[in-house]
């Protein structure tokens, strides 16, 4: 690397790390959208009607099977202005990132919810709960710790996705380092201090994840664990 | 009406599919009676159980607890839930929580028992079946024996007017099935009203009011158990005595 290079990172250092706050930004709406949305949506899955299920089975169909940058265009230039709304691209940016990780996560959880033997339902109706009480005391409970490993997955995958909100003009990470390129024409030193800012990114997300696993761990019981 | 029963059923129907699993049972309880139910396995009487809190939704026939039926009372079942306790085989004891976890959520969650008298009601009931010292341990760390009784336990701290039993120590070897029929046994002994599911004769001699054997989804003789078991009159009842009690 030539002392151009490093005089051109210390000089827009500062600019590509303000990128991380928008790229984190992104990825904990998405995360946050696809949480509160993917849970609701696996247990429709597991509980709801027939009608319902079928629904949620063409949400979970349509968006996982078009390429983010597909749905970014489609909500960018075609759903928001539809509709007269005139959002930031960071915010169309998150609900498409959001959406489509709901219907990833949305199988995630049903999974977790699927795999809790349905003794345990039985067991608290038995008792008396209501179906909703079990629901909420029991089953996800226990549906959530089994989920955990398969849903630590979404972080790195929505982390690298975010990279395509390039495409609308949201000034992440990648945004940043190709703006900071074309006003410097210093390539790969610039590409590559963001490459590393993803992969640390990464890094300290999936050190949380871990953590988070290990705080809600119950002896016998688990992914790592065979269940009795 | 003269006498009062706790529960009483009249003429449950089952179908699984075009398999009929019960045909037309009727019988009562009396406050404090333990019922032992026998036959061989596949003749309805787990179902018969199931049916009797709606777990298993009968097809025909009704189910009264205390005079108020309880069959098609739709939403109304968790109520009569909480009076009517269940043990099962595999024990389903919540495996995300502790033992005394286990014991106090009903009584929280259902009851809305405020936490500190939940859990002084749940370690009263741990000891009472001798899980006093296993009140922090999750279900994957108890033996068969302990989770059984702690699931009695659970059961106990919502003080059912009756507890239905099926097949509550199937799971266990005698060691274990000994400890957990110790529990029975006292819970009869203190008045409880049981019903019961098992194999275990020696427990039906010794602690039943009444013995009722079933085959084939119907209920083919019963009495006390000095009658059924020892001086069967229906020929079914003798076969099946004879072959269970060799071993």
């Amino acid at each position: 690397m030539t002392m151009d290079a490093v005089a051109i990172l210390i000089e827009w250092g500062p600019y590509l790390l303000g990128g991380i706050a928008l790229t984190l930004g992104l990825v904990l709406s998405a995360l946050a959208i696809g949480f509160i949305l993917g849970l609701p949506l696996a247990l429709g899955q597991v509980y709801g009607p027939p009608v319902l299920r079928s629904l949620i089975s063409v949400y979970v169909w349509f968006f996982r099977g078009l390429p983010v940058l597909v749905l970014l265009f489609l909500f960018y230039f075609g759903l928001f202005p539809a509709l007269g709304l005139d959002f930031p691209a960071f915010v169309i940016g998150a609900v498409v990132l959001g959406l489509r990780g709901a219907a990833y996560q949305s199988q995630i959880f049903r999974g977790g919810i699927q795999s809790v033997s349905s003794g345990q339902m039985t067991a608290a109706l038995s008792l008396g709960m209501t179906p909703l009480i079990a629901i909420q005391c029991i089953i996800l409970p226990q549906a959530l710790r089994i989920s955990l490993p398969g849903w630590s997955n979404e972080y790195p995958e929505i982390l690298t996705d975010s990279a395509v909100c390039y495409a609308i003009g949201v000034a992440e990470l990648l945004t940043r380092a190709s703006q900071i390129v074309s006003q410097t024409y210093v390539t790969m030193p610039v590409y590559l201090a963001c490459a590393f800012l993803f992969i640390a990114l990464n890094y300290a997300g999936m050190y949380v994840i871990r953590r988070t696993e290990e705080h809600f761990a119950i002896p016998g019981f688990g992914a790592n664990t065979v269940q009795p | 009406m003269t006498e009062k029963f706790i529960l009483r059923l009249e003429d449950i129907h089952k179908n699984f599919g075009d398999r009929e699993v019960l045909h037309g049972i009727s019988f009562t309880v009396k406050k404090g009676e333990t019922i032992v139910f026998i036959g061989p396995s596949g003749t309805g009487k787990s179902t018969l159980l199931r049916c009797i809190n709606q777990l298993t939704t009968p097809d025909r026939g009704r189910v009264f607890l205390d005079d108020e039926e309880i069959t098609g009372c739709g939403q109304r079942i968790s109520q009569y839930r909480q009076r009517i306790g269940m043990v099962f085989q595999n024990f389903n004891l919540f495996d995300h929580l502790t033992a005394i976890e286990n014991v106090e959520i009903a009584p929280i969650k259902v009851r809305g028992m405020d936490r500190k008298a939940a859990r002084a009601k749940a370690m009263e009931e741990l000891r009472r079946v001798g899980m006093a010292d296993w009140a922090d341990h999750y279900p994957a760390e108890l033996s068969g024996g302990q989770a059984q009784r702690v699931s009695i336990a659970r059961c106990l701290a919502m003080d059912p007017e009756v507890i239905l039993f099926d097949e509550p120590t199937s799971a266990l070897d005698p060691e274990l099935t000994r400890e957990v029929l110790e529990v029975m046994k006292e819970l009869a002994r203190s008045g409880m009203t049981m019903l019961v599911v098992t194999h275990e004769m020696g427990f039906a001699r010794s602690v039943a009011t009444e013995v009722i054997f079933m085959e084939g989804g119907s209920i083919i003789e019963q009495g006390p158990p000095a009658e059924v078991m020892n001086n069967p009159k229906h020929p079914r009842t003798r076969e099946f005595i004879g072959k269970i009690d060799h071993h």
